[in-house]
């Protein structure tokens, strides 16, 4: 059991015995009741206390309490510990007794006073009993019951409709001092009886309250009420808000939000991502950081720096979840972080460092350990005056073959250690032999196939006729190596409804030849000389074709398509080519003619929260399976543009394109005018790509670990060979370790990951990444060098993985509590002695918490029914091939302030906190998350501001159509403009812009992305969050 | 009364037939011992250009299971206006048109010199022929170029508003669309599956959904006309689109790698071609023309794998049962050809190579739909590019020598039963009281359909006398056959034509000089070739030889004149004297001899042999007359000549296709002296010696041995 706390992927196995109960299968068995209670109530309850909740709870009305441990808590001693630096310097006392805070105006006074009332003078019992209270409370919050307890209070969604500021000035109005605590005192103590919400609220005679509405509301300054511990004052409230949350996600949410500011526990005393991003910032950007020391810390993703290679691989190609690895297995278990690297081989460098060496030792090949196979780095120790070399990962002793023999220093370095890239540095390429090519052939250069489905809906919208004129530029920008005249690549072309229809587009051929395959249930390639062609030699007979292509179709009546075929054509077309290459595929409908791979519409939001949930994000037929194998066994990676009108089963279409290390890119209601630049931005930005085909990558280790398992765009045929079709600039491979024995402190922990590839030029090359991490035997030591925003990406692609094959209720269940075992652990062994009810943060992992809740809140772990099935299992499938910085923006997206830019500076203005507090009237705001990009304005915009900008007088003239910003002449505009493309820059997705006006309806969309904030779909805030985490980590100390 | 030779002559002329008897043996027993059975070849088409067609529907006998044609062997009563019908005696009113008939006013086909008569009738909308060329494209550079240099030529030679299509092949096959600007499309499909007509209609987009499919567009008129265009085209509009699309024709783009064939897939082809026509022009006239050179190497029909180390199958493989593919190949060819048969349309095969190209899998598409086959060794020769022309040729009268979807039915009257055809037909099934229950080629039936024919387009029709040996006819009477012909004519009419004729009955005891008299050897030779040749199909070689021997000793014992066992004695009448060396060299033809032949061949020769058989017996004597098998109609007259001075030459042959190949006409002209004697030489057909057959004059004194042998 307590491996799963080790590592988050083992417990979503199936195989693992107590996974399946979630309440025996979390964590250790003593804390895993308490986690059981996430998001199932029913069964939880019965577990853990058996005097506490009664069976006459009605179900749905009441969220089970969590355990009433006695008080251990104290909340009075709570300290937000973020690591040494930060230990005890904002002890948060929250001392107002929380005066019942009503959210909504017809919300019955009295029912908010019920809940946070506590009957108990005993401080330590009531604190406890309030943190239960609140874990309860936040219990509702997660899962169904947080839906169920809805209708009870069927005065709270009238109450808040609307978004409107006004709850805000409510709150404060309703801040009444103690006297009106007494009444809920008397209830909560018969709370505490009872152990049961509902109950309590029936005694109140107020339906519904199950919903915890009742604020308690802290002012710091309040003086705390008869009998109330402050801290515990401060903490009911603040759960009680986060209960306010859950009701949000019915109708009344939005205005829930927008009436934050009770002075609760402060937001700026918790950890903040952006504190932290800028001090890193601050303290590291700007600067040249060099690899040349074994397990150090990089700068964090978000810092600009100079990196140097020298020795290890740089941060771009590979990022740890820690540089230090545990020694042993106990340890590793004990700690619960999971050991991994994200791996992204290809990822682009600045244009000021230095590009890749290639090595070429000609025939000889590559130099490799005879034993491992490791390829020569700079981790082989040379011996014996240089004659022979000692493996780092196997420790075996090879001889230096002649040509490559070259005498050791006085060091016992080679004396060319830097005149060889293979010796001095963490990444390089080799040029691989024919003993590394298919068929011991040397490759084919690659080619593209573009496949445009030409039914009704995509001519009529003009889709077509976009694609094709803009192919008639892009072609000409196909990737070259550096040092050739034109792209080696070759183009193909298809079009495709029910049928398909091949092009001949060969140079000496008048026009273009057109052959229809319509047997699609056996597709073939009616061609093979004169489908790909060189585009500058057929430049004419392409463009006539690509002229014609929207007239041949435009009066066509066809509106079905087929899809599984065309990836299958295409596949075949490459093989039959005998090269590697990618699809881009063009397409926009359910593939529901008679072919192999129909789908038919199979979303059923019955499914959301049960164990057939899982089912969704699982290909509809198997065939996909299987074709995705066939496609990566040919190097045919599979790129699709998708322009869905509604549900398209994005888990079957992007199954192939998952596994074949293509990208997925969805256009929702494509509208010519306002979709194509984004539209056309990617498949530019796609086609331009530097890109690895036919991809084959091999972690090798160190003895001690190795890896154990792979998430990202690829595909696994055993246990240890990560094939790839291609892979991009943008693909990252998660790569998690395990021990196999003890590190050795000395040695360290070496990695060494080869991508055997084709390039764009057709030729067959090696790239290796080095990177050595350190061992040591203390866990402080391995808190010390962890990095959050690799344990996220981690987090989140094993989660996302799991929830193939497992609930979404236990894999959010897991999350939550591997992040409290890591917490609880650094605090028990690492953090100084302080009272357990202090929360300690290491300062590495100082916000984890908040970045664990927001891939909690992610939609792809919401199971709403709001949520369109395939818009989570197209960000499910984002995100298992991002990388660090990727997933580090995707959820928590960056808020920037344009109001009051700095005119003069260059600097994009420093982000601020994901949350509505954040936000003023007075304001703009940019928001982005590397999908989606939001210029967020408040009513009282300054109007110069929006003159300057929008080119219009006042903010009522702003359109909210437009998704792109005017090209004006002043110098607001072109700063915005430019800080809008810092943004786009470098992300994988062209973000579309969207225009936001406080308190008008597209303002819920932009809400969701503030994801400090309670989201309307039930997602606690972070404060809230931080409140449960410490709660478990209490648990767990206890 | 002029000599036989000279009646059947005039009765060929006339009426395009010739019965192997031309007076009839009163009873069945002895028409048996007649051994040639009663039989004619029957030329339906038989170019008449003395005979203007009527514009008027035939007037039938009223009896429902009679039908027969108004003849003039008809009894009429003018007064009454009245008529026998000589088949069953009903008699029939004259409809009112006729109501001016009179002795000296008489309808043409009253007329004794109109026992021949063609109707044209008004039925259904006329089509204009259709012609859909199917080209191998796994040719060498040189032949594909003269192919299509032959295609591109043969567009000038169709009528103007013939519909033509263009299917090509090699590994896939393509399905030109022709109505095409700016792009040239074809529909593709993999050569390795077999589909079904509807599959194929489907994928070629030929079946329209019923309903309109998306609201809120206009809906578009109804295109059916618009649909079968798409594959087939008036010629006038699109040759020159086609023209140029036959001179962009590839080779196969597929590449083939050493020691391989190239991937053929000929079954497919010809199945989507026939799927095609099917779909969009069932019961018109139609001919698919199959121009392919080499066998089929992939999918169904496949004839051999595309390993070069395997040859094709021969004669030893076949009779070893080693021939993997064939029967399944058989199968996929004869299916199409019945699904062809059915439609009405035909299916001509030119297939020009080297080395075997899977004719004897395929031949049953000539065969049963009357199509043409031509066997030559490239595109690149005269042979081919003149027989093909040929095959566009117009007759006497303007019109292409081409007809379709022919129905041909026999009437007899009530002493004969019909026992079976042997041509390029195929059985309609038509039951009735006159279609013997004992089969002589396809039987069973009254009626056939022939696809494809031309005025030369010979049938071979066996019959029955039904009267028993106690009961025979009485002497004097006539019996009587109406053959009637119901056909597409190339200018696209619907015709019928009627021939009636008589011919007496005689009884076999006393009259046997009559009847011996009028025996017609030649057509004797033919039918009883054609029994063979049927027989051969099915059989063993060497077992149709000894039935065709047997039967010619019985022959000659019955008719000889010769003493008992004195071979010297022997002879025969002047009306047999020819019989025996026809038997000759037809045992000894590629029609029977595997030996030295492929099964393609002997495929082809068999295929002839239903048409153009009989030049074959005489040029054992001509070798200067090489260029006879290398040219078709125009040195027909030569030809003929020729043979007229050697023997009689029949009517029906018309070398209107390829001949032979100099090996055969060289093994043939002049028979080694062997050691061999009669029975040893038809056994040793395998064996590995250039020729051992024996000399004609060796075949003679065997014969007359035998058949004066009492012991026989």
């Amino acid at each position: 059991m307590s491996q799963q706390g080790y590592v988050t992927a083992p417990p979503y196995s199936q195989s693992q015995p107590r996974m399946g109960g979630f309440s025996a299968g979390f964590g250790p068995p003593n804390s895993s009741l308490h986690y059981g209670h996430y998001g199932d109530p029913n069964s939880s309850h019965a577990a853990p206390q058996p005097g506490m909740s009664k069976p006459t709870v009605p179900l749905g009305s009441s969220a089970p309490l969590g355990p009433l441990p006695p008080g251990t808590h104290q909340f009075s001693q709570n300290n937000f510990q973020s690591g040494a630096s930060a230990a005890g310097q904002q002890p948060h006392r929250f001392q107002s007794p929380p005066p019942p805070n009503n959210t909504g105006p017809s919300y019955p006074p009295s029912s908010l006073h019920s809940q946070p009332a506590s009957p108990h003078t005993a401080s330590t019992s009531c604190t406890t009993q309030l943190a239960n209270q609140l874990n309860s409370m936040q219990i509702n919050s997660y899962g169904p019951s947080a839906i169920q307890s809805s209708h009870t209070s069927s005065g709270h969604p009238a109450s808040f409709q609307g978004p409107q500021p006004l709850p805000l000035t409510q709150h404060q109005m309703a801040l009444p001092p103690g006297p009106q605590i007494p009444p809920p005192a008397n209830n909560f103590s018969g709370l505490c009886a009872q152990s049961s919400l509902p109950n309590m609220a029936r005694q109140d005679g107020i339906p519904g309250s199950g919903l915890p509405n009742p604020n308690l509301q802290q002012l710091p300054g309040q003086t705390p009420g008869p009998g109330y511990h402050p801290q515990q004052g401060n903490y009911g409230p603040q759960m009680a808000g986060s209960q306010l949350s859950y009701p949000g996600a019915f109708p009344g949410g939005p205005a829930q939000l927008s009436g934050p500011p009770q002075k609760r526990l402060d937001p700026d005393s918790i950890p903040s991502p952006i504190q932290v991003i800028e001090n890193d910032k601050s303290s590291r950007g700007g600067q040249i950081y060099a690899t040349n020391t074994r397990g150090q810390v990089p700068p964090l993703v978000t810092t600009d720096c100079l990196i140097q290679d020298q020795g290890h691989a740089s941060p771009r190609y590979i990022r740890c979840t820690t540089y230090c690895f545990p020694s042993t297995s106990d340890m590793a278990k004990q700690a619960r972080i999971p050991l991994a690297a994200v791996i992204q081989p290809f990822a682009t460098v600045p244009q000021n460092e230095t590009p890749l060496y290639v090595v070429n030792h000609g025939e000889a090949g590559p130099i490799r350990c005879n034993r491992c196979k490791a390829y020569m780095c700079p981790f082989m120790q040379f011996i014996e005056g240089g004659r022979r070399y000692q493996c780092g990962f196997c420790n075996c002793i090879n001889d230096v073959p002649p040509f490559f023999f070259q005498h050791l220093d006085h060091i016992g370095r080679r004396v060319d250690h830097y005149e060889r890239p293979e010796l001095s540095l963490g990444s390089y390429e080799y040029v691989a032999t024919l003993d590394y090519c298919r068929n011991n052939k040397p490759p084919n250069p690659p080619a593209y196939i573009f496949m445009i489905d030409v039914s009704y809906r995509n001519i009529n919208s003009g889709l077509v006729k976009l694609i094709c004129d803009e192919l008639k530029t892009l072609l000409d920008k196909l990737p070259r190596e550096e040092q050739e005249e034109s792209s080696a690549i070759r183009v193909g072309f298809v079009t495709y409804n029910k049928v398909l229809h091949f092009f001949n587009v060969k140079s000496n051929l008048a026009q273009p030849q057109m052959m229809v395959v319509s047997d699609v249930g056996e597709v073939f390639v009616p061609l093979l000389d004169g489908f790909l062609v060189n585009f500058q030699e057929s430049r004419s007979v392409v463009n006539n074709l690509l002229d014609q292509i929207p007239e041949m179709f435009a009066d066509t009546n066809e509106s079905e398509t087929i899809f599984a075929p065309v990836i299958q054509a295409g596949m075949e077309a490459l093989k039959a080519a005998e090269c590697a290459g990618k699809l881009f595929i063009f397409h926009s409908s359910l593939p529901t003619a008679e072919a192999p791979g129909k789908l038919r519409n199979r979303d059923d939001k019955k499914l959301l929260n049960t164990d057939k949930e899982k089912t969704l994000f699982q290909p509809q037929v198997n065939s996909y399976e299987s074709l995705a194998r066939d496609c990566v066994a040919n190097g045919c990676c599979v790129n699709l543009f998708l322009f869905p009108n509604q549900y398209v089963d994005i888990a079957s279409l992007g199954l192939v394109t998952m596994h074949t290390g293509g990208t997925l890119y969805k256009y929702n209601n494509f509208q010519l005018n306002s979709d194509s630049p984004q539209f056309l931005t990617d498949l530019r930005r796609d086609i331009e790509k530097k890109t690895g085909f036919d991809a084959i990558m091999r972690v090798r280790t160190s003895t001690g670990f190795r890896a154990t398992d792979f998430f990202g765009a690829i595909y696994m045929n055993n246990t240890t060979d990560v094939e790839m079709a291609a892979v991009d600039c943008d693909k990252a491979v998660t790569v998690e370790f395990k021990h196999d024995d003890k590190l050795n402190e000395d040695s360290g922990a070496l990695i060494q990951c080869a991508v055997l590839y084709t390039s764009i030029s057709g030729q067959r090359r090696l790239r290796i990444h080095n990177i050595g991490l350190n061992c040591s035997t203390q866990l402080a030591d391995v808190y010390k060098t962890c990095e959050t925003d690799a344990l996220i990406n981690f987090f989140a692609k094993s989660a996302f993985k799991a929830i193939l094959s497992q609930p979404l209720k236990a894999v959010r269940e897991i999350l939550v509590s591997q992040t409290a075992h890591m917490l609880a652990c650094y605090r028990k062994n690492c953090a100084s002695p302080s009272a357990v009810s202090q929360l300690i943060l290491p300062d590495a992992m100082k916000v984890l918490p908040v970045y664990v809740n927001c891939l909690l809140k992610s939609s792809v772990l919401t199971g709403r029914p709001e949520i369109p099935t395939d818009e989570r299992a197209y960000h499910r499938q984002l995100v298992m091939s991002m990388g660090v910085a990727d997933t580090q923006l995707f959820f928590y997206p960056q808020l920037l302030p344009i109001h009051n830019l700095d005119l003069k500076s260059d600097a994009v203005p420093a982000a601020v906190r994901c949350s509505e507090e954040r936000l003023s009237e007075g304001g703009a705001f940019i928001l982005a998350n590397g999908l989606s990009m939001f210029l967020w304005l408040g009513v009282s915009t300054p109007p110069e501001l929006i003159q300057g900008l929008f080119n219009v007088p006042s903010f009522a003239h702003i359109s909210t159509e437009a998704t792109l910003l005017p090209d004006l002449a002043n110098t607001y505009s072109k700063k915005i403009k430019s800080i809008v493309e810092h943004i786009q820059n470098q992300k994988p997705y062209t973000m579309k812009l969207m225009i936001v006006k406080q308190r008008e309806q597209p303002e819920m969309l932009f809400r969701q992305f503030l994801v400090e904030d309670k989201s309307i779909h039930g997602g606690a805030s972070y404060v809230d969050f931080l409140c449960c985490v410490h709660k478990e980590i209490c648990q767990l100390l206890n | 009364m002029a000599t036989y030779l000279e009646f059947i002559q005039q009765n060929e002329e006339r009426d395009g037939v010739r019965f192997s008897w031309n007076v009839w043996p009163s009873s069945r027993l002895e028409a048996t011992r007649m051994v040639v059975p009663l039989a004619c070849l029957l030329t339906p088409l038989r170019e008449r250009p003395d005979l203007p067609p009527v514009q008027y529907e035939p007037v039938l006998c009223s009896r429902p299971t009679c039908k027969a044609v108004l003849n003039p062997l008809c009894q009429v009563d003018y007064r009454a206006k009245l008529w026998a019908c000589n088949f069953c005696f009903q008699r029939n009113q004259f409809p009112p048109a006729y109501a001016g008939i009179s002795e000296v006013n008489q309808p043409a086909e009253l007329m004794p010199q109109f026992s021949t008569i063609e109707y044209i009738v008004q039925r259904g909308p006329q089509t204009p022929l259709i012609f859909l060329y199917v080209v191998d494209t796994c040719l060498e550079e040189e032949d594909l170029q003269a192919l299509k240099e032959s295609l591109q030529m043969s567009l000038s030679l169709l009528p103007a508003d013939a519909l033509v299509g263009l299917i090509t092949f090699g590994r896939m096959i393509q399905v030109h669309e022709l109505s095409c600007e700016g792009i040239s499309k074809s529909y593709v499909f993999r050569g390795t599956k077999d589909l079904t007509a509807k599959q194929i209609q489907d994928m070629l987009g030929l079946s329209r959904p019923a309903v309109p499919i998306q609201q809120g567009r206009p809906l578009q008129a109804p295109e059916q006309p618009v649909i079968s265009s798409r594959f087939l085209q008036p010629v006038h509009k699109i040759d020159m689109n086609l023209t140029d699309l036959l001179g962009e024709l590839q080779r196969d783009p597929w590449p083939v790698t050493q020691g391989k064939r190239p991937l053929r897939s000929t079954g497919v082809a010809l199945s989507i071609a026939v799927g095609l026509l099917e779909g969009t022009f069932p019961n018109t006239g139609a001919r698919i023309m199959l121009f392919t050179g080499g066998p089929p190497t992939q999918g169904p029909g496949m004839v051999v794998g595309d390993e070069l180390k395997t040859p094709i199958r021969s004669w030893h493989d076949i009779e070893k049962d080693n021939a993997r593919f064939m029967k399944k190949a058989t199968k996929h060819y004869e299916t199409l050809a019945n699904r062809t048969a059915t439609n009405g349309h035909c299916i001509d095969i030119y297939a020009c190579a080297l080395d075997q190209t899977g004719l004897l899998e395929m031949k049953c598409c000539a065969n049963l739909t009357g199509g043409h086959m031509v066997m030559g060794d490239s595109f690149n020769t005269s042979l081919f590019k003149q027989t093909f022309q040929r095959v566009f040729n117009k007759g006497l009268n303007g019109e292409f020598r081409m007809a379709f979807g022919a129905n041909l039915e026999v009437k007899t009257s009530r002493e004969l039963k019909i026992a079976g055809a042997i041509g390029p037909c195929v059985s309609l099934n038509v039951k009735g009281p006159c279609v013997s229950e004992n089969e002589l080629g396809i039987g069973g039936t009254s009626q056939w359909k022939i696809c494809g024919l031309d005025p030369c387009t010979t049938l071979a029709i066996y019959f029955e006398v039904v009267n028993q040996h106690n009961a025979p006819i009485p002497q004097g009477g006539r019996g009587a056959v109406q053959f009637v012909t119901q056909y597409q004519h190339s200018s696209t009419q619907k015709r019928i034509r009627v021939t009636t004729i008589a011919r007496n009955w005689a009884d076999a005891q006393s009259q046997l000089q009559h009847i011996e008299a009028a025996f017609d050897q030649e057509a004797a030779a033919v039918l009883m070739a054609r029994l063979g040749v049927y027989r051969a199909e099915s059989e063993e070689g060497p077992d149709v030889l000894r039935w065709l021997d047997r039967q010619l000793i019985r022959l000659c014992q019955k008719f000889g004149q010769y003493n008992k066992d004195d071979p010297n004695s022997f002879r025969l009448s002047e009306s047999f004297s020819l019989y025996p060396q026809f038997m000759f060299h037809l045992r000894r033809s590629p029609f029977l001899q595997v030996f030295n032949n492929s099964p393609d061949e002997s495929s082809y020769y068999r295929h002839h042999f239903t048409i153009a058989q009989w030049q074959k017996a005489g040029y054992q004597d001509m070798p200067e007359y090489e260029n006879f098998k290398h040219l078709l109609q125009a040195p027909l007259d030569d030809a003929q000549e020729i043979l007229q001075t050697r023997f009689p030459m029949p009517r029906y042959v018309h070398t209107e296709h390829g001949g032979s190949q100099a090996r055969f006409l060289l093994s043939k002209v002049n028979p080694s002296q062997t050691h061999n004697n009669l029975y040893a030489w038809g056994q040793e057909s395998g064996a590995p010696i250039l020729t051992d057959d024996v000399s004609l004059q060796v075949f003679m004194d065997h014969l007359k041995k035998l058949a004066v042998s009492s012991a026989a």
